[in-house]
């Protein structure tokens, strides 16, 4: 119950985050999600996109660090309180990112957990709709 | 697996045998010294020490030493020892910290020189049915052609492919079926990273690194990358040029060519030699050199002497591995750091590419000094702390090394310059004013 996010290293420096876009974009691959962490020196993007298996090829064929990585991914109602809900159910959340849903009045978003699988069973248990990878670019 | 000795004499005679040789010709060469090279007829004479004074190496100690500027003040040729005519070839320095010191050679000097390389070859298994990669540089550089003519002395195939164009060096490891590849030890690591990635399939199975200070872990990731054996070919072109001291297969220490270039251990600031086995600056004297007979040459490499029987057989006084030359260390807030201690650090790392920039600079008066490392697929995570978990490791690591608190930064994959002869491993953007 997991979908795959691109994880790329980005060193802080003039032109590297156009450097992946680019690549991306030539390679006709597209962007569903992304959130960026930053530090003074570095940056990680997480990326949400159609084909992550061809995007972490030709991200490394470009000489750039990327490696997928298993998130969670939950659709919640668009409504105050809607995030609180799901996240008041967990603890140890690593990072939260949202993105826009096609839907009418739902709402995506990207949770990373410490440990996925408790996670996971505990959306289940509390009828959180958890999306598939094929769901997001339905 | 050893292949013998190339002059098994020379290499495992006793010690009481070798020293009466070296005392004979140390004395002979003091006297040439001082009838031919004015520069050091003037020290002799203002340390008030006469040839008479040097009767064996016992009295070397008296001698007053030569330095790396001696070359430079009395360039081009102020130090040579016998007319034009009698030189053969001229090699230099790479000059990058003044002018290039110039080194000249007898036919006779040049003799040598090959029968030292054809030994240090020896050392590591190689034969006549070998077949030998040179990729250091042929010119001005002492390696390319030094290496070249000991190959040719010993009757192997040489290969003089020289530096530069790394997708040709792979080829011709591919094709050319090359069984010993000598270069410097960062190129050496460029080209397993490349014959790994490229999936090249050859028939190395042993190296001889030189040029640079290189570390043990340097060695395992060589061997390893590359399935070979990798020794430590250790020369300097005032000297002679490389094979002036090299590894054997014990890789215990790297044997000297002695009974032609005799070494002490004194320490850097007093100038006194120093107790056996102590670590201190290495002296040489050429006590065979006709062109250039330098007589205990400051080398500013650090290093320790082994003596004794080594069990290839050998007696000839063995080198530690050198940790640096005192020309690469960098004074950081009064701290002395030598690019080796840093790299010794990284390749503890698995993960980590054996590339690495020091760069130092000057921030309110304050030296700072930066690491960069580059990221690699294993070490990398979608997690900021993560990362910054493994930066602090590797940052604590080197500054329990050094003494020294260092800011370490990841950079992208093959963003540092890789080179295809000596490493440059340090930027230096400090201004004195």
């Amino acid at each position: 119950m997991f979908i795959t996010q691109v994880s790329v290293f980005i060193e802080n420096d003039p032109g590297r985050l156009s450097e992946i876009t680019g690549v991306l974009a030539r390679e006709n691959i597209d962007i569903r999600a992304l959130s960026i962490a930053d530090t003074s020196d570095f940056g990680i993007l997480r990326l949400i996109v159609n084909e992550p298996d061809k995007a972490i090829t030709v991200l490394q064929g470009a000489g750039i660090t990327a490696r997928k990585t298993p998130v969670i991914a939950v659709r919640l109602k668009d409504s105050p309180g809607g995030l609180h809900a799901v996240l008041s159910l967990l603890s140890n959340v690593e990072y939260v990112y949202a993105f826009v849903s096609r839907g009418e009045n739902d709402a995506y978003v990207v949770i990373r957990c410490e440990n996925s699988e408790k996670a996971v069973e505990i959306l289940k248990n509390n009828d959180v709709k958890l999306l598939t990878d094929a769901e997001i670019f339905e | 697996m050893s292949s013998g000795y190339w002059n098994q004499k020379a290499e495992t005679c006793s010690p009481d045998e070798r020293r009466a040789l070296q005392s004979e010709r140390l004395v002979k060469t003091v006297s040439h010294a001082y009838n031919n090279q004015k520069l050091y007829r003037e020290r002799m004479d203002k340390s008030g020490v006469l040839p008479g004074d040097i009767k064996s190496t016992d009295d070397l100690h008296k001698l007053p030493f030569v330095y790396k500027t001696d070359l430079r003040d009395t360039y081009p040729y102020g130090m040579f020892a016998v007319p034009m005519e009698q030189i053969v070839r001229v090699h230099a320095t790479s000059g990058t910290t003044g002018k290039p010191t110039v080194i000249g050679y007898t036919r006779g000097d040049i003799e040598t020189w090959n029968e030292c390389m054809a030994r240090s070859l020896r050392m590591g298994g190689v034969t006549s049915s070998d077949i030998i990669h040179v990729s250091y540089g042929y010119g001005l550089f002492t390696g390319g052609l030094g290496a070249h003519y000991g190959c040719e002395l010993l009757g192997a195939a040489v290969i003089p492919v020289s530096t530069g164009n790394t997708s040709r060096q792979l080829q011709i490891l591919e094709d050319f079926n090359p069984t010993v590849i000598m270069c410097t030890p960062s190129y050496a690591c460029l080209l397993a990273e490349n014959v790994q990635k490229e999936k090249i399939k050859h028939s190395l199975r042993a190296g001889f690194f030189g040029a640079e200070a290189w570390t043990e872990n340097m060695r395992r990731f060589i061997e390893e990358q590359l399935g070979i054996v990798a020794l430590d070919i250790f020369g300097l072109a005032e000297v002679c040029g490389p094979g002036v001291a090299n590894e054997c297969e014990c890789k215990n220490g790297l044997h000297i060519q002695e009974d032609h270039f005799y070494p002490e251990i004194i320490d850097p600031n007093t100038g006194a030699v120093l107790p056996e086995g102590e670590r201190g600056e290495l002296v040489f004297s050429c006590i065979t050199k006709e062109a250039l007979p330098l007589l205990r040459y400051r080398t500013r490499d650090l290093c320790s002497l082994i003596k004794g029987k080594c069990s290839c057989g050998r007696t000839t006084i063995r080198m530690e591995k050198p940790a640096g030359r005192s020309d690469d260390m960098l004074i950081i807030r009064g701290v002395n750091v030598f690019p080796s201690q840093v790299e010794s650090v990284l390749m503890k790392y698995n993960d980590l590419a054996p590339h690495y920039l020091l760069v130092v600079d000057r921030v309110n008066n304050t030296d700072t000094l930066e690491i960069q490392v580059e990221m690699s697929d294993t070490l990398f995570s979608d997690e900021v702390r993560k990362i910054e978990k493994v930066e602090r490791g590797i940052r604590g690591d080197i500054e329990s090394t050094l003494g020294l608190s260092v800011k370490v930064k990841l950079v992208t994959p093959q963003t540092i310059a890789r080179s295809e002869g000596k490493a440059k491993r340090v930027l230096d953007k400090r201004v004195i004013l």
